[in-house]
């Protein structure tokens, strides 16, 4: 039969989002904001070396709104992809397969990581040096 | 790699709409995936309201409805109607099933019906499933032996061994895991995919099976078996209840383990 331009049945914008896929996705956007933050932690510790007005400026900027929220979301999603990292360390060692134990252990990662974000900034913003 | 727009030719159109009979008394709207290879024109979306008071209660059974009396070209395949065969798998409610058990009231508002995703259309709801048996057959899904075979009888397991093959044996081949895995999607070349991986696994967990350590150096290998994410669609969506993600779970553990 011939090969030849048959489409491709619909997938991502069809697929039902469930606790798997939408947890999995998470998982990798997490990830990859992630990975932009370190580039930012990079930066702070190069401010830092650099002597006082470099880090002046650069806390200036994440001290505003806009660094503020973007900080907020590099917390979450620390706290995100470290708990549903602890998720996948248990199936890697053969445990929580079922249907219903991969429900319960996913939100229970997503209700950590928002408690988790909760408390840190609660430290961060009423602790001392603030 | 991860391509998400479908490409041009495969982008879904809107389609022909079919009224419900007058005195219709639980009408229900299907909209039903259309491809006519012989047309020339992109996939699109036809609806068909079918009278439920009139109609069986599986999905299979308001397919074969209209096909009967509605729209005679709706391509589908189907054979048993009871969950054995593995042939009306398809994207029901935005998951794969089978439409011979998936009953239409257990789907709320319109019944949205496509083929199994990311998968060449031969026709309508009917993927071309050659590359999926290709990638069945490379696990070599048979017994392997080295050891002569007994002479007075066949090879014998106890019924703890033979448990152990209970869930994986139970497989029937339908596609429906393999096709909602979204690292399927993106490598489905090379990614061998859940239902492949449980065969695979059937075989590694039969005691009478000797080509264990043949079988996991094929399988070790960044595509093939560890494209698996554990992102579990596979488990979710099997139609008969088993768990192709805990299988390859074993299947890791047991090359983790040889390792040691």
């Amino acid at each position: 039969m011939a090969q030849a331009n048959r489409p491709l049945s619909p997938h991502l914008g069809i697929y039902r989002w469930q606790v798997s896929n939408t947890l999995s996705i998470l998982h990798r956007m997490s990830g990859m904001f992630l990975t932009l933050g370190a580039l930012v932690l990079t930066a702070w510790l190069v401010a830092a070396a650099s002597g006082a007005p470099a880090y002046a400026a650069l806390a200036g900027l994440l001290k505003s709104p806009l660094g503020m929220l973007a900080l907020f979301g590099w917390s979450l999603a620390f706290f995100y992809h470290l708990c549903n990292g602890i998720r996948h360390l248990f199936w890697d060692a053969g445990r929580g397969f079922t249907i219903p134990g991969s429900r319960a252990t996913g939100w229970t990662a997503v209700i950590a990581a928002g408690v988790l974000t909760l408390a840190f900034w609660v430290v961060v913003l009423t602790g001392s040096g603030s | 790699m991860a391509e998400f727009r479908l490409p041009a030719n495969s982008r879904v159109q809107p389609g022909h709409e079919h009224k419900a009979p007058t005195g219709s008394t639980r009408v229900r709207k299907f909209r039903i995936y259309r491809y006519d290879p012989t047309a020339g024109a992109n996939p699109r979306m036809d609806s068909y309201e079918v009278d439920l008071d009139k109609c069986g209660p599986m999905v299979l059974d308001a397919l074969i409805k209209i096909k009967n009396e509605v729209d005679a070209t709706l391509t589908f395949r189907r054979s048993c109607r009871e969950g054995i065969c593995g042939s009306c798998a398809m994207n029901i409610d935005g998951t794969n099933t089978l439409a011979c058990i998936k009953a239409t009231e257990d789907v709320r508002g319109d019944v949205n019906i496509y083929p199994l995703p990311h998968m060449p259309v031969v026709k309508d709801l009917v993927p071309d499933l050659t590359h999926f048996y290709a990638q069945y057959a490379s696990i070599k899904p048979w017994l392997q032996t080295k050891s002569p075979a007994p002479s007075d009888r066949e090879r014998l397991q106890t019924k703890a061994d033979r448990e152990k093959i209970d869930m994986p044996s139970n497989c029937i081949l339908c596609a429906c895991c393999s096709t909602a895995c979204p690292s399927y999607w993106w490598n489905p070349e090379k990614y061998l995919g859940p239902a492949t991986l449980l065969a695979a696994y059937r075989w590694l967990a039969d005691s009478r099976d000797e080509a264990t350590g043949e079988r996991l150096d094929y399988l070790e290998d960044p595509f093939k078996l560890y494209r698996c994410h554990t992102i579990m669609n596979c488990t979710y969506t099997c139609p008969k209840g088993l768990n192709p993600a805990w299988a390859i779970g074993q299947i890791k553990q047991m090359i983790a383990e040889r390792k040691l």
